[in-house]
């Protein structure tokens, strides 16, 4: 579904252009959940914002292919783009409080996509809307339909965001650190709902995170970036029984766990 | 703490209100025709029959203030909404795109800001000649650059938001995100500034008119009224007194509403 192939960021700062993503590969199937690990400045999240087509084209270039459900993004021209990025890719955000429009009631918001893409009349737009707050796990639905985000807790905003993110069924879902800002508790109830989601609705999920104890949690497939380089690719439990690269084996070893800490 | 913050507001409201309503009553209705003389009562102390009394003509003053008053708010509102119409246009284009159109805009608002503004006024004013609209014109013209600084620092802070990474990757046209997104957000900072403008432009009719390169005959205006009568300002106090008070409080309850606001924003 996803094929990144040989793909070079560069940002353009004035003086010194600097390269930081160097060429990465990347395969996704369909319906896969797959993690992409990497301390921060590694070019993880560059990459997410490449395939959203988030980067700014004055201040950035781009080689290689981007291909999604076959067609390179990175030749697409806007309104094309435009069109598949609204229904076909979804995204979250790892800040739930900026990544609302505070002045916008959710219910609106989640609908957004609808508003946009399709000719559903409002009814049915609302409708589709109270049935995604409730898939994800918002209580009383309508309530949240008529609430302004600062009404609602980082977790429910969260929610919140994955359902404006997957009205519109997309086919892939990327995922920024979505969870990072939340507490723990609260981190392994939406790693339960996305796994849900992605099981009930068959949205792939690109998870981007730092942290490999949530990415072991839910995906089944794990890309290392280290430098902007993919250092380490494969199913997630093989990745961390046996890594094969030195850096792996670091970013593993550096997880906190409780046998560590009693000694 | 809160309910004092509250007050600055009501107390505000109360009193924008209070002369909005005169100034509104004065523009169908005032007690005597503002224009009509009467040499019989000519500079009359405050009293039953003319309760802020008469000018030098025996003119009633308070119904002199209310058309004042009309004429100068109407010139601080037109001037303060078409500086912040384009103001705003420009500082959107501004902060969303940035580029050389940022900063070709920009600096011909540098420019505009860096002469002082009663100069530049006076400039703008002896090139198209005096008069109500030309003011309006003149104003409206030096108002833009402040208002399009502040909205475009706005955008170019909010577009960097996720919320509107958001809206973009869901296929958002820039102008709906711009419209419909970003500008509700910017709304309270606008309100701030256009307070502010609306002070400004005020003093500045005031200033103008002062110096008799504002409002012509047979129009009258706060300004006007007060350069007027500062010949009788010993033998007629009040006359001077009730032109510079009404600036005054048109200017407290402006300002007290903004304050409130601010301080409710930012609590």
């Amino acid at each position: 579904m996803l094929d990144i192939e040989d793909l070079r960021v560069s940002f353009i700062d004035r003086e010194d252009t600097g390269e930081v993503v160097h060429g990465i590969s990347l395969h996704m199937d369909p319906g896969e959940r797959l993690g992409l690990v990497g301390e921060s400045g590694s070019g993880k999240s560059v990459t997410a914002l490449t395939v959203a087509g988030l980067l700014k084209r004055s201040r950035s270039t781009v080689s290689g292919r981007v291909l999604f459900q076959g067609r390179d993004l990175l030749q697409c021209p806007r309104d094309e783009l435009r069109k598949i990025q609204g229904r076909e890719i979804g995204m979250v955000f790892q800040e739930p409080m900026t990544s609302l429009d505070p002045l916008m009631r959710v219910g609106r918001q989640v609908e957004e996509v609808l508003r946009i893409h399709t000719q559903l009349p409002a009814a049915q737009r609302r409708r589709q809307a109270l049935e995604m707050l409730e898939r994800v796990g918002l209580p009383e639905p309508t309530v949240c339909y008529e609430k302004y985000p600062h009404q609602l807790s980082g977790g429910q905003r969260q929610r919140a965001m994955i359902a404006a993110a997957l009205i519109g069924h997309p086919a892939l879902l990327l995922a920024d650190e979505p969870t990072t800002a939340l507490d723990v508790t609260v981190q392994a109830q939406i790693l339960e709902l996305l796994k849900a989601l992605n099981r009930d609705m068959g949205v792939g999920i690109l998870f981007i995170s730092h942290d490999l104890n949530v990415v072991r949690k839910l995906c089944t497939r794990v890309a290392v970036m280290h430098n902007g380089y993919i250092v380490e690719t494969g199913p997630t439990e093989d990745v961390f029984r046996q890594p094969k690269e030195e850096y792996t084996r670091q970013l593993i070893a550096a997880i906190p766990t409780r046998e560590k800490r009693k000694r | 703490m809160k309910k004092h913050r509250r007050h600055n507001l009501i107390f505000g409201c109360c009193l924008t209100g209070l002369l909005l309503l005169l100034v509104l009553v004065g523009s169908i209705w005032t007690p005597y025709d503002p224009e009509a003389m009467d040499p019989l009562a000519k500079l009359q102390a405050p009293g039953l029959a003319h309760p802020l009394g008469t000018d030098n003509f025996g003119r009633d003053i308070f119904s002199r203030v209310l058309d004042g008053a009309g004429t100068t708010l109407l010139i601080a509102l037109a001037s303060v909404a078409a500086g912040m119409v384009l103001g705003v246009l420009i500082g959107a284009l501004t902060g969303w795109y940035g580029g050389w159109l940022d900063e070709v805009l920009m600096r011909v608002g540098d420019v505009i800001t860096a002469f002082p503004s009663i100069l530049l006024a006076l400039v703008l004013i002896s090139l198209l000649g005096s008069g109500t609209y030309n003011i309006i014109l003149a104003l409206s013209l030096l108002f833009i650059p402040s208002f399009a600084r502040v909205v475009r620092s706005e955008f170019a802070r909010q577009k960097a938001l996720d919320y509107v990474c958001n809206a973009r990757l869901m296929g958002v046209r820039p102008l709906r995100i711009m419209l419909v997104h970003i500008l509700p957000n910017v709304f309270p900072v606008l309100l701030s500034a256009a307070a502010i403008g609306f002070n400004n432009a005020v003093l500045a009719e005031a200033a103008m008119s002062y110096v008799g390169i504002g409002v012509l005959l047979p129009d009258s205006s706060l300004g006007r009224m007060l350069s007027e009568s500062q010949t009788y300002f010993t033998s007629a106090p009040w006359y001077a007194l009730s032109c510079g008070l009404t600036i005054v409080l048109l200017i407290l309850g402006v300002s007290l509403i903004s304050d409130g606001l601010g301080e409710r924003d930012y609590a």
